[in-house]
């Protein structure tokens, strides 16, 4: 039997199922191995024939996509966004986030639950999913919150939020600070399922600290967050979830320390996953030299060595997946001092042409690895993972590796513009997204060159 | 100079060039009429987000004895506390088109941001824990005129140099005026990585001797309840400056105001090396000094040539 276009953990709005032949594009899928030209005929949304290039014939209306010298992958997949509904639509909602997320390639997103309310109980999100279904364009999965209201001092009913549809488990934004706590949800996870996912941070050991604490925030005069702050929540919460026997997922790694702490639990055999974000795969604590607000985020952007540590994390497998922890604010909101600005970037527009520019292109990691870690973050919370073969959903992304584009020049797909990359110039623009089965996204001036000629290859 | 924001803008030439400015204004504090008109008919707000008695007078006397009307914004009763943000209060200000804003505030950066929301001078007058140049400046100029230079003289800061934006603004003015930097404090107080900043650091007083002048800070009694020291008085016994640790030829200094018996003992306060008052007496002709620099470097209208000692 063949897999739904939609599973049923994920919610998006109605749309067209896809037909589409995807000409000479060079397919690389890291799970199937593909990594050559090939035409892929998708029908009704599936995945219908992968052939030699020029050799697949459009049947009667569907489209032809010109790929040659573009690259075709599975649809990335990112299991940390901020899409701020409820409650917090001026910074992002259900479409903007998603459109956002089809801009950058994604084809599944997994919302955080610290919205305003939290979602912290099974009607909020039977709402929320409710309105997913109308507004969603991709694919979206969510998570409750762990602790009722995220303040850490009883636990949400956990078992009735995974039967409305929950993924797992968090209080991102902020850390479960007591162990006890954690313990039992991880007691309770062997009932409900569900992963849970931490925010991890001391928050004694942050103190007021709105930046990474070192030379910089010494010069600045501006108080510091340590990487210990992050490091022993980490290693306790590995002693824990390794006790219990539980599954936990690490979020948005930023130091070395936890690199190493989350490479111990996997050596010992416990259920540890994790993650690292484009910004802290491609920044440091240098950037925020200005006390640019963009560049403000939790946790914050660390040194040189974390760096390094993030980047051989992923190469070698210790860290799973990237994860964008796209997180919009709106301009008026980041437009303060340095101290009084909320945390978080935006990040699902910009997440592989930064990590393409970072690091493929000046060779530190390959582009097939980043593939794959671009599209691994679902099947940790057991989501199907995108693949380019025949009977698949349609869950792809075509992209052009050379295109150069400055972010922010045309404005954001998201409703925020606090991209940590803005301005920059990077290389990889997403030219078309299908996500489950549909288009959900077509770069403006690609759009144009793609427009459908029956019978005739587009220019 | 368009904007004063922070130290680390000023090279050593231009650090002189406010000081002996600022000494070619001593004089008009000593005439009967302690005014000239260098500044006549433009405006300084004073936007001050943080209590501040000593830092708003001296820069009030300063635009006052140069001329300029003074306008004095303090943020607590204001707009801001009905949420008004900076930008907002900015935007909101400068429609009344001052030439400068002299701004304190509790946030590290923000008079960096003001320039996007006015075309006023900004001279940052404390930033957070950031910066306070106009204090380096000040200190800078109080040393050049006590030793005649800071080349080679050997500064001692000592106390809470963490939570202190004096003590960040006169490193650099200090090393910026080639003199050899000491910071010394209990090592809860000190910094991260602060010997970065091109300092030497000590956790005693052991080594005061080696010191040409003594930097104390103000040890504020609020970090008692954050456990930063146990107590004012292991603090005083550890790290006050009094008579038995400081010698007949050093010099001693402090950004005021003074807390007597904890970082310093009443006798040193009222000794002859204390350089204290001539501290306060420098803000004003230095702040002349920085209101002069960035407003007749920008001055649109007719040049001002009456000059320093007009």
């Amino acid at each position: 039997m063949t897999a739904p276009l939609l599973p049923d953990a994920l919610v998006r709005a109605p749309a067209q199922p896809a037909d589409l032949v995807i000409r000479a594009a060079h397919v690389l899928d890291p799970r199937t191995g593909l990594d050559g030209p090939h035409d892929v005929l998708l029908r009704e949304g599936r995945i219908a024939e992968i052939g030699a290039p020029g050799t697949l014939d459009a049947p009667a209306g569907a489209e032809i996509v010109d790929g040659e010298g573009r690259r075709l992958f599975p649809g990335f997949v990112d299991p940390h966004v901020h899409l701020r509904t409820p409650g917090q639509e001026h910074k992002e909602d259900l479409e903007t986030g998603t459109r956002a997320a089809a801009a950058g390639g994604f084809c599944q997103v997994i919302a955080m639950p610290n919205t305003d309310p939290v979602v912290d109980s099974p009607s909020i999100l039977g709402a929320l999913r409710e309105t997913a279904a109308r507004d969603a364009r991709i694919p979206v999965g969510f998570m409750g919150a762990i602790t009722r209201g995220l303040l850490g001092e009883e636990l949400t009913e956990m078992n009735g939020l995974r039967e409305q549809g929950a993924l797992g488990f968090t209080d991102d934004g902020k850390p479960v600070v007591s162990a006890g706590m954690l313990r039992r949800a991880l007691q309770y996870q062997r009932l409900c399922g569900g992963i849970i996912a931490l925010h991890e941070e001391d928050p004694q050991l942050s103190g007021a600290g709105v930046m990474h604490e070192g030379v910089i925030s010494t010069l600045l005069g501006v108080a510091g967050i340590p990487s210990i702050s992050e490091s022993t929540f980490v290693a306790r919460d590995a002693a824990i979830a390794g006790y219990e026997g539980g599954a936990v997922h690490m979020q948005h790694l930023s130091c070395v320390a936890s690199v190493r702490a989350v490479a111990l639990a996997k050596e010992l055999g416990y259920r540890v996953s994790c993650e690292a974000s484009p910004h802290h795969l491609c920044l440091t604590v240098e950037a925020v030299r200005t006390l640019d607000t963009s560049m403000k985020m939790n946790p914050p952007l660390r040194d040189e060595i974390d760096r390094q540590a993030l980047i051989e994390g992923l190469r070698s497998g210790v860290i799973d997946c990237v994860a964008t922890d796209h997180a919009p604010h709106a301009r008026d909101e980041k437009e303060v001092p340095f101290e009084q600005a909320p945390m978080g970037t935006t990040g699902l527009e910009t997440s592989f042409a930064a990590l393409n520019t970072e690091l493929v292109r000046p060779g530190v990691l390959g582009l097939e690895l980043v593939v794959e870690r671009m599209t691994s973050g679902g099947a940790l919370f057991g989501l199907p993972v995108p693949r380019i073969a025949v009977d698949e959903p349609a869950n792809l992304c075509l992209v052009d590796l050379d295109a150069t584009w400055v972010v922010g020049e045309d404005g954001y797909e998201s409703r925020s513009q606090n991209s940590c990359f803005a301005g920059r110039e990077l290389h990889g623009r997403v030219l078309l997204t299908v996500a489950a089965g549909s288009v959900a996204y077509r770069e403006r001036a690609f759009a144009v060159a793609a427009a459908p000629e029956p019978g005739k290859d587009a220019a | 100079m368009r904007h004063l924001l922070s130290i680390e803008d000023l090279d050593r030439a231009a650090i002189d060039r406010i000081c002996d400015r600022a000494e070619a204004f001593e004089e008009v504090g000593e005439r009967d009429i302690k005014k000239v008109p260098a500044l006549r008919g433009r405006t300084v707000l004073n936007l001050f987000y943080e209590a501040s008695t000593r830092t708003r007078s001296s820069f009030e006397l300063a635009a006052k004895r140069l001329s300029a009307d003074v306008v004095n914004f303090v943020a607590s009763g204001s707009s801001v506390e009905k949420g008004e943000s900076l930008k907002d209060t900015v935007l909101t200000l400068s429609a009344h088109r001052p030439d400068a804003i002299v701004i304190r505030c509790p946030w590290a950066g923000a008079p960096a941001l003001l320039p996007r929301w006015t075309d006023a001078a900004i001279v940052n007058a404390g930033d957070g824990k950031h910066e306070h140049p106009t204090q380096a400046l000040l200190d800078v100029y109080t040393l050049r005129r006590r030793l005649g230079t800071l080349e080679g003289a050997n500064i001692w800061i000592v106390g809470d140099v963490l939570h202190s934006r004096v003590a960040r603004s006169n490193i650099l003015a200090f090393q910026a005026m080639g003199a050899t930097v000491t910071v010394a404090g209990p090592p809860t107080l000190l910094p991260r990585d602060v010997q970065a900043l091109g300092v030497e650091v000590r956790t005693t007083l052991d080594d005061l001797r080696e010191a040409d002048v003594v930097y104390a800070l103000r040890m504020q009694r609020e970090r008692m309840g954050e456990s930063y020291v146990p107590s004012l008085r292991e603090y005083a016994a550890a790290y006050q400056i009094d008579g038995r640790r400081l010698g007949a030829r050093q010099l001693l200094m402090h950004p005021g105001p003074v807390n007597r018996g904890v970082e310093l003992s009443g006798d040193v306060v009222d000794s002859p090396q204390s350089l204290v008052l001539e501290q306060v007496a420098a803000g004003v002709v230095v702040r002349m000094a920085v209101l002069y620099e960035v407003l007749a470097s920008t001055r649109t209208g007719e040049p001002v040539t009456e000059s320093q000692t007009a």
